[in-house]
């Protein structure tokens, strides 16, 4: 006779398709509430504009995103997206780049540690919504500043965390590269950063968040296309059938690049997390 | 004798001391070790040994005092002193195959690092067959066993042809079976390749077992009236017949009288020599005064 466990205990271990029914009952929960809300609230108002129907959110995902705008003859989803990617993916690509190389070098050198660390740690907590119309007032309201505000706001961090990654290389890998016949420069761009990159990476998954904030925030301060322009557009009308959609669009860009990223490390560094 | 041992042997340490702070840890070590010796060191747990080693290789600095190799004053870590340690010898996000061409490839520039590869690959390749690692050139280091990983190692330390190989308890973390296999195997390349090692151990029986000198380092010993700490010296210098390569010797009676003998001179916090009765008689053993 086999000892009966609970599903729900420490030693809980539900069947794989229970395990899918778990996974899918908060979204399937989520949406029901959210249609029988909205029912509930269209019935009383046909107007109201704050819970449109799956349908309305439908037609307008249908104007945004599979019609050309009539009066520019853009596809405004695609175009938000395009101009969305490129300014986050600017302003992380060179706040990896900056990072990696700043935390590499503090972390290794220590006459660069002691010019560069306090000045980081200063930089890191300087609050970079902050210092946004500083950006505008020096970058212009064009592409620069929201690159620059996507930059300056995930940088130093991804730097910080890097110059802990490197610190924990033990003396012995570094003592034995030298051995090796390594030089200084070896030690830190041939034997150091390989080891750092998938840290990197995983590093940019979580700034990645930050990035977003970012990008919408600049988005909607300043500037005529990009996802967070469009969500700050048409709250004047309270359109509720695009900032939804909106909203699920951005999370599911989000969901995807961490997707890819997660299966960049699995692929190109087979030797990390072992 | 001093200058003509330095002249005349490989490693050569004069006057050297380390202290963290207040704590002497080496209280004037002077070690002189031939070309082709197996010098083991062996000594109470937090003696200072891997100390001793680490300023050798130049990982970290002697308070005071010289390391000679070849006759000339030696620093940071170079190619003239190879390293085996423990553990982190080998570094993890490169393939067997690449660990050990590292060495070569380091002379190249990152864009002609494929060229190197090609050139030295069969040199690689030959090494690792002495190691008898060469069906898992393509594996990375979290793959192999303990004592696979080892065998990487000094094949990685031995390509890059070192005037002296340091050990650090490089078999102190294996399964006893395996680590007699590998004394085994490290006595044969030893022989064949005829280099010179400079091999730390907390094990006894594996420090006499392997070397053809035993250093015995040790803070436990008495000198006039000081009841005061002090660092630890070499309380012995043994010469040790060659090995031959069986570990039946383990089993004779010299072997455990040997053993007795040392753990006396070195081991036992209640036997205290006195300074003046170390049995240094060996021919490269010298003291400065």
């Amino acid at each position: 006779m086999s000892i009966k466990r609970s599903i729900w205990g420490l030693h809980g271990l539900a069947p794989i398709w229970l395990q899918r029914t778990f996974a899918l009952t908060p979204f399937v929960s989520l949406v029901l509430l959210y249609v029988i809300a909205s029912d509930y609230r269209l019935e009383i108002n046909p107007q109201d504009k704050l819970l449109p129907s799956l349908g309305q959110i439908s037609d307008s995902v249908e104007r945004l995103a599979f019609n050309p705008d009539p009066r520019t003859g853009d596809y405004i989803l695609l175009k938000d997206t395009l101009s969305s990617l490129s300014r986050l993916g600017i302003g992380i690509g060179l706040a990896s780049i900056t990072g990696l190389l700043l935390g590499l070098n503090i972390g290794l050198i220590p006459a660069t540690r002691h010019l560069l660390m306090p000045f980081m740690t200063f930089i890191s907590i300087v609050p970079p919504l902050a210092i946004l119309p500083i950006l505008f007032i020096t970058f212009g309201v064009d592409e620069l500043a929201k690159v620059m505000l996507i930059f300056i706001g995930t940088f130093p961090l991804i730097t910080r965390d890097i110059v802990l990654t490197v610190r924990t290389t033990p003396a012995e890998q570094i003592t034995k590269a030298l051995t090796l016949g390594a030089t200084t420069t070896q030690v830190i761009y041939r034997i150091v950063m390989p080891q750092v990159l998938p840290k990197l990476i995983d590093t940019v998954r979580l700034s990645l968040g930050a990035g977003w904030l970012f990008l919408i925030a600049s988005e909607a301060i300043a500037s005529t296309d990009g996802l967070g322009y469009r969500i700050f557009l048409v709250r004047r009308y309270l359109a509720m059938d695009v900032i939804i959609p909106y909203v699920l669009w951005i999370t599911f860009l989000g969901f995807v690049i961490d997707w890819l990223l997660q299966q960049l490390i699995a692929k190109r560094f087979p030797w990390y997390r072992r | 004798m001093m200058n003509e041992l330095k002249t005349r042997n490989l490693l050569h340490l004069e006057d050297v001391y380390k202290s963290y702070g207040d704590k002497l840890v080496l209280d004037d070590i002077d070690l002189s070790v031939a070309a082709g010796e197996f010098c083991t060191v062996v000594g109470p747990s937090g003696c200072g040994k891997s100390t001793l080693l680490r300023i050798i290789i130049g990982q970290e600095r002697a308070t005071s005092g010289t390391v000679f190799i070849d006759g000339k004053e030696v620093g940071n870590p170079d190619p003239t002193r190879g390293i085996v340690y423990q553990r982190y010898s080998l570094f993890p996000h490169l393939t067997v195959l690449e660990n050990v061409l590292l060495g070569k490839e380091l002379a190249f520039s990152y864009l002609k690092r494929d060229m190197a590869h090609r050139q030295f690959r069969d040199e690689a390749m030959a090494m690792l067959e002495r190691v008898r690692l060469a069906d898992h050139v393509h594996k990375y280091p979290h793959e192999l066993s303990g004592g696979m990983q080892q065998r990487v190692a000094i094949a990685q330390t031995l390509i890059k042809r070192p005037k002296i190989v340091m050990m650090d308890e490089p078999f102190g973390a294996l399964d006893p079976g395996v680590r007699e296999d590998l004394q085994l195997f490290l006595l044969e390349l030893w022989e064949e390749i005829g280099m010179t090692v400079f091999f730390v151990t907390h094990d006894l029986e594996e420090g006499v077992f392997l070397g053809t000198r035993l250093i015995v380092l040790s803070q436990y010993y008495s000198t006039e009236g000081s009841k005061h700490k002090h660092g630890a010296k070499i309380v012995a210098d043994h010469s040790l017949p060659k090995n031959v390569l069986s570990t039946r010797v383990k089993r004779a009676q010299e072997f455990s009288a040997l053993l007795e003998e040392v753990r006396r001179e070195g081991f036992d916090p209640a036997h205290l020599q006195h300074i003046d009765a170390f049995n240094l008689k060996h021919k490269d053993s010298f003291a400065t005064r």
